[in-house]
């Protein structure tokens, strides 16, 4: 437990319907850090995601944020108070262009100076957006989308930022260019943020804490550098194999946690 | 030339007509575009603005443009209403809801209108109302005319509004993607209540428009279906297609009202729907977006 972070999610439970998605999760987000939440499909690392910012509500646990209570507020206002989530797939508007789609991000903010330098600071991160400013978003790439995501999310001055799935069905040359970018927003802006990826490999280096979701619930969180060493991650998440003097077989190894 | 002048004066009168459909269609669109929603009351909402209109000017005797702003005003408000009240709760419930909700609505707003104003027909003074302009061998009266500049001069202020203003491009926003408006702070439900009452002022709009040139009465919102049909035609979630798709049917109307034998008036605008129905199912002016994964 660290002291006051920018997030702290206390045993939260969320339901579709009838099915439970997860179970009584708990997480922090120190202010200032990357933390990645690893687990594969249907997890239920989106539904966490969803529920910190407002899209769902839990049925019971408590999400407080920057010191206070936010649980069954509203998606909008939980983005005034300064957490914006970038959905998985991209959500944009594809009908407007991407210099709107970006003061669309900025929507809350009235400072038109800062608006303009933070679409400056959005462009230079990602030139590709600065050329295509008055196309219509729909006919970017998805590589693009996903940078003006991100971007728009950017523009809305986050203190705490929600990526979900960011390298979802991009190249391995333009997943490595993203992540290297969501470091540099998190050093240069000192924005905390809280990831959601299946790619461990990547979400591993990139973030400073992990914790590995299965079924609905936390089994193991450390360090990155800490999950990165372990025998179990590095076989069912990083898909590395150590080829020791002995030759450890595939059956006889284990995940060491309980699931 | 005779014929030639003939013609163009169906046509200038058809497409006057078909205005009126156009800018009701706009408000179908309008709300069909943000929530999904068919909204038909519609054409009773014009009704309704058209007789707010009458009881201000030729009831409290106001002057005809103060009149007309205000009855706008107040449908706006209405709309705006209409939305946060009675039709936020059927959110999430299937499609018939939503379609029962509006159809019992217009009963009951031709049951208030008809309580409040009266069964028969009402009309008041408009400074268009029997006034012909002659253009050479054409003459055209005023309140076509002014069905006309005021259609267009509504477009563009709603085209303004809609690619300029802030809000109106997080109302653009909101309709193309709900759950990345709310991710960036737009407060959905307020600017869909928004949406109603821009829907419900372009059909006030539509009705006072309209009152120079027939007589107000309860059932005349029933020129919403035919609005609704223009909508289908242009391809039903285009804004320009909607007013296009009312213009076609103005002017197929009237010119089949004159050169087809009595009864046909009627029939060509349904026809004209099922054609494009069979030719291009999507309507006229389809607006599709694929999503890249």
């Amino acid at each position: 437990m660290s002291v006051d972070p920018i997030l702290r999610v206390s045993n939260i439970e969320t339901y579709y319907g009838q099915i439970q998605a997860i179970r009584s999760v708990s997480l922090e987000v120190p202010r200032g850090r990357i933390v990645a939440v690893l687990g594969a499909n249907g997890a239920g690392k989106s539904t966490i995601l969803r529920t910190v910012s407002g899209l769902m509500d839990p049925e019971r646990g408590s999400v407080s944020f920057d010191g206070k209570d936010i649980v069954h507020m509203a998606p909008d206002l939980v983005m005034r108070r300064g957490m914006c989530h970038v959905p998985e797939g991209r959500e944009i508007f594809p009908f407007l262009t991407v210099s709107d789609n970006l003061a669309m991000g900025a929507y809350t903010r009235r400072d038109i100076d800062g608006i303009a330098r933070d679409m400056d600071v959005c462009f230079s991160y990602f030139p590709v957006l600065r050329e295509r400013a008055s196309q219509r978003a729909g006919l970017l790439s998805g590589g693009e989308q996903q940078m003006l995501a991100i971007s728009r999310a950017l523009m809305g001055r986050p203190k705490l930022l929600l990526l979900d799935e960011p390298s979802l069905g991009l190249s391995p040359i333009l997943v490595t260019q993203i992540f290297n970018i969501i470091r540099r927003i998190n050093q240069e802006q000192g924005v905390s943020i809280l990831l959601v990826e299946q790619n461990a490999h990547i979400a591993l280096k990139t973030a400073d804490y992990g914790y590995i979701l299965e079924v609905g619930r936390i089994v193991l969180q450390d360090e990155c550098r800490v999950l990165l060493e372990r025998e179990d991650i590095r076989e069912f998440y990083l898909g590395q194999k150590d080829t020791g003097v002995r030759g450890a077989r595939r059956w006889k190894r284990k995940k060491l946690w309980r699931s | 030339m005779e014929d030639a002048a003939r013609l163009l004066q169906l046509v200038i009168n058809g497409a006057a007509g078909g205005c009126i459909y156009g800018v009701i269609a706009l408000g179908f669109v309008l709300i069909y575009k943000a929530s999904e929603m068919i909204n038909f009351a519609q054409g009773d909402l014009m009704m309704l603005g058209g007789f707010v209109a009458f009881s201000l000017i030729a009831g409290m005797g106001l002057n005809y443009w103060v009149g007309a702003a205000l009855a706008i005003a107040i449908m706006a408000v209405f709309g705006f209403l209409l939305d946060s009240v009675v039709l936020r709760r059927v959110i999430g419930q299937p499609q018939f809801a939503v379609i029962m909700l509006t159809l019992g609505l217009g009963f009951i707003f031709r049951a208030a209108a008809g309580i409040s104003f009266g069964y028969g027909s009402v009309t008041f003074v408009t400074p268009f109302t029997n006034k012909v302009e002659n253009f050479g061998d054409i003459a055209i009266g005023q309140d076509s005319l002014s069905i006309v500049f005021g259609t267009v001069v509504l477009c563009a202020v709603l085209y303004a509004f809609f690619s300029k203003t802030r809000i109106g491009i997080a109302m653009q926003a909101a309709s193309q993607n709900q759950l990345a408006a709310y991710c960036m702070g737009i407060p959905v439900r307020t600017i869909f209540s928004l949406i109603w009452g821009i829907s419900a002022a372009a059909s006030a709009v539509a009705g006072i428009l309209l009152a120079p040139s027939t007589v107000l009465d309860v059932n005349m919102g029933f020129l919403g279906f035919k609005a609704f049909a223009a909508a289908v035609l242009g391809g039903f979630g285009s804004i320009p297609g909607a007013l296009v798709g009312g213009v076609v049917i103005g002017i197929v109307e009237q010119l089949a009202g004159y050169y087809l034998p009595a009864g046909f008036q009627d029939v060509t605008w349904n026809s004209m729907l099922l054609l494009v129905l069979i030719v291009r199912p999507q309507g006229l002016f389809a607006e599709t977006q694929r999503k890249k994964v």
